[in-house]
């Protein structure tokens, strides 16, 4: 089961994160000329934020095209963001942004490609939450 | 240093239509979207609040922010022009412009703070302390003589540990005075710088990865070595001027909290794991706070408290949601 969907640009953090955890995940693709990714299974996402500012522009396009997909976005159940605090107000935006227009929760957030903290509280976390659905 | 200057040896028009390096442009945008300068941020509305301290906590204010403007100084002049030549791409290079001429920016934000909230021979007084300081002095020579080295992937290291984790000793106080909501206007400039760093250390840490990509595995054994030794050689000498600085007040031991914190995020930058254990980076939610809004929130659903632990309900939404 693809419990996870994630996206990471070419710093390939996310998914350093992603790998740490060790549980079963789905890259959105970064080129627009790679086959879209589609799902159809329950899962969460793991997306980035770079930047600051005023959180336009937050939420990487690949990811717009792959929520914009109404059967992929039927399946979210729960967003998790990387970010850096020294982005201020725009720390994480990403995750915020995405849990408000599809009415789920943010889950966790942390900072680059996460500490092993950070690991094991994910990991048990998505343990807690697939058995719950 | 009378070394010959290094030049990029030969140019051809920078095309921005033939993109090899995405995050370039990526990059490039973040930036120039976030550009800003001292004289949009109304420091004057601090000068009754500056009035509130204490003669001591506004000696050791100044004398952080002339240790800032030395850092900024030598990354503008020096550490973001250095890394020019070694660019594999020429949007590489005017990224790194770009970065040079912000960190001027920088440099002179802190002479905007002082002009409005100090005399002159408060200000000249802190200078000589910058000049005088020898671990200020140390920092900035050790950091110096990287960037005069011929390893240009040792030049990204050095860049990136100044621009990730040098800079944090100073940050840190006018986050502890905007969490006493003190010298707000002042800590909205230096927040808008925080973000600017934050945008160098992951570029250039990024253009490092890249670098080291091609190099062969004892290469990148050697560089690993180098960057926790110089990390290691940085951090002694900082633990010392954070003492020499916030001693006087009390205020050292969550000063390296902090700095532990941001060490483990210099070393992510690079792209290594995290150094220093979470029981010496619990850095006070305060400060935390002062630096992301976001980051006080509860970081961690999944351990939420009891009642409040909710599992999200999928819920309808239209395409007109996702107009961003």
């Amino acid at each position: 089961m693809a419990s996870l969907v994630y996206f990471s640009s070419t710093s390939e953090n996310t998914r350093r994160f992603v790998e740490k955890l060790g549980v079963p995940a789905e890259r959105i693709p970064l080129l627009p000329t790679e086959e879209p990714l589609k799902v159809d299974e329950p899962y969460v996402l793991i997306v980035p934020t770079y930047g600051g500012g005023n959180g336009k522009g937050a939420v990487p396009k690949q990811v717009i095209k792959f929520l914009n997909d109404e059967h992929n976005r039927s399946y979210i159940r729960g967003v998790i963001s990387a970010g850096n605090t020294n982005f201020g107000t725009g720390y994480c935006k990403a995750g915020d942004i995405i849990a408000a227009k599809c009415h789920v929760p943010h889950l966790y957030k942390f900072e680059l490609f996460g500490t092993q903290d950070d690991v094991t509280a994910v990991r048990d976390g998505l343990e807690e939450l697939w058995k719950q659905q | 240093m009378t070394e010959k200057l290094t030049l990029v040896s030969h140019v051809d028009a920078i095309n921005w239509n033939r993109i090899q390096d995405d995050k370039d442009v990526e990059v490039w945008n973040r930036l120039t979207a976030n550009f800003w300068l001292p004289e949009k941020v109304p420091i004057s509305g601090d000068i009754q609040s500056w009035a509130t301290l204490t003669p001591e906590e506004q000696t050791l204010t100044m004398r952080v922010f002339t240790g800032l403007t030395l850092l900024d100084t030598i990354q503008g002049t020096v550490g973001a022009v250095s890394l020019i030549p070694d660019a594999l791409t020429p949007h590489e290079e005017a990224v790194y412009t770009n970065i040079a001429f912000m960190e001027s920016v920088h440099a002179k934000s802190y002479s905007s703070i002082f002009s409005t909230l100090c005399s002159t021979k408060e200000i000249d007084e802190a200078f000589r302390w910058s000049t005088e300081n020898q671990n200020l002095q140390r920092k900035a020579q050790i950091v110096l003589e990287y960037y005069h080295g011929d390893d240009p992937l040792k030049r990204k290291v050095a860049s990136t540990l100044l621009e990730s984790f040098l800079f944090y000793s100073g940050f840190y106080l006018p986050m502890h005075w905007s969490s006493r909501a003190k010298l707000t206007n002042t800590a909205d400039m230096i927040r808008l710088i925080i973000r600017d760093e934050a945008v160098h250390g992951y570029y250039i840490g990024y253009k490092f990865q890249k670098g080291l990509e091609k190099e062969t595995p004892e290469r990148r054994e050697e560089l690993k070595e180098y960057t926790f030794n110089l990390l290691y050689d940085l951090y002694e000498n900082e633990v010392q001027y954070t003492h020499d600085l916030y001693d006087g007040l009390g205020m050292a031991e969550d000063v390296k909290k902090f700095l532990h914190y941001n060490a483990n995020k210099a070393l992510m930058n690079l792209g290594y794991e995290a150094l220093f254990p979470s029981n010496v980076c619990d850095v006070s939610p305060a400060i935390l706070s002062a630096l992301s809004p976001n980051a006080d929130e509860n970081h961690d659903f999944f351990s939420g408290s009891g009642s409040s632990y909710v599992i999200g309900k999928h819920e309808e939404t239209t395409d007109d949601d996702w107009d961003f």
